[in-house]
C-alpha cells in the first residue's frame, strides 16, 4: 500500500466516529464602515509604526516625489509594467541614476539585483487596518525577487486601492498568484521579544500613496 | 464519497521523533527551575509578548467573533480531512507541484534526502519549521552529508549554540541578548569583533552572515502555515525576510507540512492572517507574509516539493476528547501565558513542543506510553490560561485532564499490584461513600495536631504525599472538623425543636 492510500485509510478510521463539521460563524467584520480618508489616515499611521516611510502625494505629483526620493542613489530596478509617467521626472534630472528594467524578455540576475540600490513597484491592494500592503506579480510589480533583494523597497499604492479590513482584501486578490504581504520593512522580534526593524529584507520601506 | 471504511479496525499509529519527554516532567522541570538566569530570561521574554498580544488583541472589536470562526473551521476541516487534502492535492498538482506522503519522521526524512539528493546539492537554507524540528531533519540531513542552515535569527542563534530550540514561536527565548553576542563571537567565521549586544547590531551581524548563502542557494526546505485546499496554495508567515528568501531565490522548494495544516479555503484566510500575528507576536500583522500555488513560470522555484507528514496526527484525530489539538496554529500564545513554561522553560518538556499546548500534543501524537510523555498532562495547575489565550479555542485544559485519566487508566490495566495511588483513593472511596465512615477519619484530625507540634506546620509527609510537601508546609489540622463543630453549635436545646428545623424534618 502507497504512503498516500495508508495514510488515508488511517485519517478514515481515526474519524470512525463520523463527526460532523459545523456551520461557520462568519459574523467578524467582512467590510470597511470608514470613509476613504479615514482609511488612508488609518493607513499611515500603521505604517509609520512599522517605521515605514509614508508619503502622501496627489497622483500628478508622484513622478516629483519618486524624484525626490531617489536623489543621489546611484541605480535601481522597476519591472517592466510600473507606469512609464511615474519615472518621468527622472529622466530629467540630468544625473546618472541607471534604471534596470526587469521583463520576461530580460530577467535581471540575483547578482545583478545584489548591486542595485533600490527597487520601485506598484501594489495590488492594501488593509488599513493592519498596515499591510499586498503584491501578487501584476507587471507593475514584477517577480518576487525584485522586491526583495534590493536593501530598499520604494512602493507606489493608489489610494483607491486602500481597503479597510483584511477580509475585503481577500475578496480582490487571487489566491493563485504568488503573493507577498508587507507590513513595513523586515524586522525580527527573536532577541528578548524586542522588536528591531531591517533584517534580511528591505531595510528601507518609503510607502508613496497617491491620492 | 463514503466514510465506510472497510478493513481491520485500525489501532492509531504514532508519531517518532522529537516529540518525547525523555524524562519525567517534574524531574526535568525541578533542573531547570535551578537557573536563575533562565528564568530571569523567560520571565522578562513572555511578560513582554503577552502585554503586547492584550493590547492588539483587545484592538479589535470581533476579536471573539474571529476565535469562533477559527475554532469553527478548522473543526470543520478535521471532520472533512480525506476530502480536503485529495482537493489540495489536485489543485497544488495541477500548478506543478509534486506531493510527497510520509507516514513517519523517518519516511518524510528519507524523502526529502532524496529530493536534496537529485539536485546534486550537499546544502540547503532553511526557513523555521516545526514540522522538520518535530522529524529531526537537520540530524538526518548532516548524517547523510547534507548540510542545512538555519536562517531564522532565533534558530540560527540556537544552531549557532549546537543547542534546542526551547520556544515554538522564538526558539532562542531562553538566551538574552549579551549571550547571543557571546554565541555570534564564538561561532560566526567572519564578525565584527567590536559587535555590541544591541539587538539590531545583532540582527545586522545575521544579515551579514547569511546574506551569501541565501544569493547562492540552489534548494531551500520550509514549512508551511497553511494550506488552502479550494485553491492549493502554500503559505508561509515570517518577519525577518528569511522567508522570503529561501521560497523565492532557490531552483528547488521543499516544503514539509503536518496534514493537519489545511483550512477548507481561501476566503478562511482571512480569519486566520489576522488570528495569527496578534496571537504570537503581538503585531496587527507580521512583516512579512508568502504566498505561492505549486509553480509560477519565471517567478521563484521552478522544482517545488510538498510532503504531506502523518507522524501521529492521524492518532491524534481518533482521540475523540483530544482531536481538537489538531486545531492548533502554532502561535504560541498558550506558552507565553503559561505560569509553569514560564518558570520551567521549553526544555523541560522534551518534545519540540512544549508548553501547555505541547503537553496535550506531544502524548496524543506519540501514545500516552512512549517514553516519559506520561508525565506531560500533569506540567500544569489547569489554570486555564491556555485556553483563554489560544486563538482557536482548544479546550487545553480539559485535554488535560482527560490524557491523565488516559494515563492512570493505562497504568492501571499493566499492573497487578495497586500502588499507593490506587490505596489512597480506594480508602477515599469508603471514606466519603457514608458520613459515619467520614466521622471515624475525623476522630483522628486531634493526631495531626500532635504530629504538626509546636510549630503548627506539618513539613514532611511520607510516601506520595513527600511531593506535595517538598516545596510547602502543611498547616496543622484543626482540633474538630467543620461537621464536628456543626453538629456541637447544633445541639438540640429541645429535641422537639431540633427536628422541626432540620431539612429533611422541613420537607417531611
Amino acid at each position: 500500500m502507497s504512503a498516500r492510500e495508508d495514510i488515508m485509510n488511517r485519517i478514515k478510521a481515526a474519524l470512525h466516529d463520523a463527526p460532523q463539521a459545523p456551520v461557520i460563524p462568519r459574523d467578524y467584520r467582512r467590510s470597511s464602515a470608514m470613509t476613504a480618508a479615514q482609511r488612508l489616515e488609518q493607513l499611515v499611521d500603521r505604517l509609520i509604526d512599522y517605521k515605514a516611510n509614508v508619503f502622501v502625494v496627489d497622483a500628478a505629483d508622484a513622478p516629483v516625489k519618486l524624484a525626490e526620493l531617489l536623489a543621489g542613489t546611484g541605480s535601481i530596478v522597476v519591472p517592466h509594467g510600473l507606469p512609464e509617467e511615474w519615472l518621468s521626472a527622472l529622466k530629467h534630472d540630468g544625473g546618472t541614476l541607471v534604471v534596470h528594467v526587469d521583463s520576461p524578455q530580460r530577467r535581471l540576475t540575483t547578482a545583478d539585483l545584489d548591486s542595485v540600490e533600490a527597487v520601485v513597484t506598484a501594489a495590488a491592494t492594501a488593509v488599513s487596518e493592519t498596515g499591510t500592503i499586498m503584491l501578487d506579480g501584476s507587471d507593475d510589480q514584477g517577480r518576487r525577487i525584485i522586491s526583495l533583494v534590493p536593501d530598499r523597497h520604494i512602493c507606489l499604492l493608489r489610494a483607491e486601492d486602500i481597503v479597510e479590513v483584511l477580509p475585503e482584501a481577500i475578496a480582490r486578490l487571487e489566491a493563485t498568484r504568488p503573493q507577498t504581504w508587507i507590513s513595513g520593512p523586515s524586522a525580527t522580534s527573536d532577541i528578548e521579544l524586542e522588536r528591531v526593524e531591517g533584517v534580511h529584507g528591505p531595510r528601507t520601506l518609503d510607502v508613496i500613496i497617491l491620492r | 464519497m463514503s466514510n465506510t471504511f472497510l478493513g481491520m479496525p485500525a489501532l492509531p499509529v504514532y508519531g517518532h521523533g522529537n516529540l518525547n519527554a525523555t524524562e519525567p516532567f517534574p524531574k526535568a522541570a525541578h533542573r531547570e527551575l535551578g537557573n536563575d538566569q533562565l528564568r530571569a530570561n523567560l520571565g522578562h521574554a513572555t511578560h513582554t509578548i503577552r502585554d503586547k498580544r492584550l493590547r492588539v488583541v483587545s484592538e479589535l472589536p470581533d476579536w471573539e467573533e474571529m476565535r469562533n470562526a477559527g475554532s469553527a473551521i478548522k473543526n470543520a476541516t478535521m471532520a472533512n480531512l480525506p476530502v480536503l487534502l485529495e482537493q489540495f492535492e489536485a489543485n497544488f498538482t495541477a500548478r506543478g507541484g509534486i506531493i510527497h506522503w510520509a507516514r513517519d519522521a523517518q519516511e518524510a526524512n528519507e524523502i526529502v534526502t532524496a529530493l536534496i539528493r537529485e539536485t546534486g546539492e550537499s546544502e540547503v537554507v532553511k526557513v523555521k519549521s516545526m514540522a522538520t524540528q518535530e522529524i529531526g531533519l537537520n540530524e538526518y540531513l548532516e548524517e547523510q552529508g547534507i548540510a542545512a542552515f538555519e536562517t531564522d535569527l532565533a534558530e540560527l542563534i540556537v544552531q549557532l549554540d549546537h543547542d534546542k530550540p526551547s520556544h515554538i514561536l522564538v526558539p532562542a527565548i531562553h538566551k538574552n541578548r549579551s549571550q547571543v553576542r557571546e554565541i555570534f563571537l564564538r561561532e560566526m567565521p567572519v564578525v565584527d569583533p567590536n559587535l555590541t549586544d544591541d539587538p539590531a547590531r545583532l540582527a545586522e551581524a545575521a544579515r551579514t552572515h547569511l546574506r551569501k548563502k541565501f544569493l547562492s542557494a540552489k534548494v531551500a526546505v520550509s514549512g508551511a502555515n497553511f494550506g488552502l485546499a479550494d485553491t492549493g496554495t502554500l503559505t508561509v508567515v515570517e518577519s525577518e525576510g528569511n522567508g522570503r528568501m529561501c521560497l523565492t531565490l532557490p531552483e528547488t522548494l521543499i516544503t514539509v507540512m503536518g496534514i493537519e495544516k489545511l483550512l477548507p479555503s481561501w476566503t478562511d484566510l482571512e480569519v486566520f492572517m489576522q488570528l495569527l500575528p496578534r496571537s504570537s507576536t503581538g503585531e496587527r500583522m507580521n512583516p512579512y507574509t508568502s504566498l505561492w500555488t505549486g509553480v509560477t513560470p519565471g517567478d521563484g522555484p521552478q522544482n517545488v516539493h510538498l510532503v504531506m507528514l502523518d507522524n501521529g496526527r492521524t492518532a491524534a484525530l481518533a482521540d475523540e476528547m483530544g482531536r481538537t489539538a489538531l486545531n492548533c496554529i502554532r502561535c504560541s500564545a498558550c506558552m507565553n501565558v503559561c505560569p509553569v513554561y514560564e518558570r520551567t522553560g521549553g526544555h523541560a518538556y522534551g518534545s519540540t513542543y512544549p508548553g501547555p499546548i505541547g503537553a496535550i500534543l506531544s502524548p496524543l501524537m506519540t501514545g500516552i506510553k512512549s517514553e516519559e510523555n506520561n508525565s506531560l498532562p500533569y506540567a500544569s495547575s489547569l489554570c486555564g490560561a491556555c485556553f483563554d489565550a489560544c486563538p482557536v479555542k482548544i479546550n487545553i485544559p480539559e485535554i488535560l485532564v482527560h490524557l491523565r485519566g488516559v494515563d492512570v487508566d493505562s497504568k492501571r490495566s499493566a499492573r497487578k499490584i495497586p500502588t499507593q495511588m490506587d490505596v489512597i483513593m480506594k480508602a477515599a472511596e469508603w471514606a466519603f461513600s457514608s458520613g459515619s465512615h467520614l466521622n471515624i477519619l475525623e476522630k483522628g484530625l486531634p493526631l495531626g495536631k500532635l504530629v504538626a507540634g509546636r510549630d503548627k506546620v506539618i513539613k514532611k509527609l511520607p510516601g506520595m504525599g513527600a511531593g506535595w510537601t517538598q516545596s510547602r508546609d502543611i498547616p496543622a489540622p484543626p482540633t474538630q472538623s467543620f461537621r464536628q463543630w456543626w453538629d456541637k453549635e447544633h445541639q438540640p436545646e429541645s429535641g422537639v425543636d431540633h427536628q422541626s428545623t432540620t431539612p429533611e424534618g422541613a420537607q417531611a
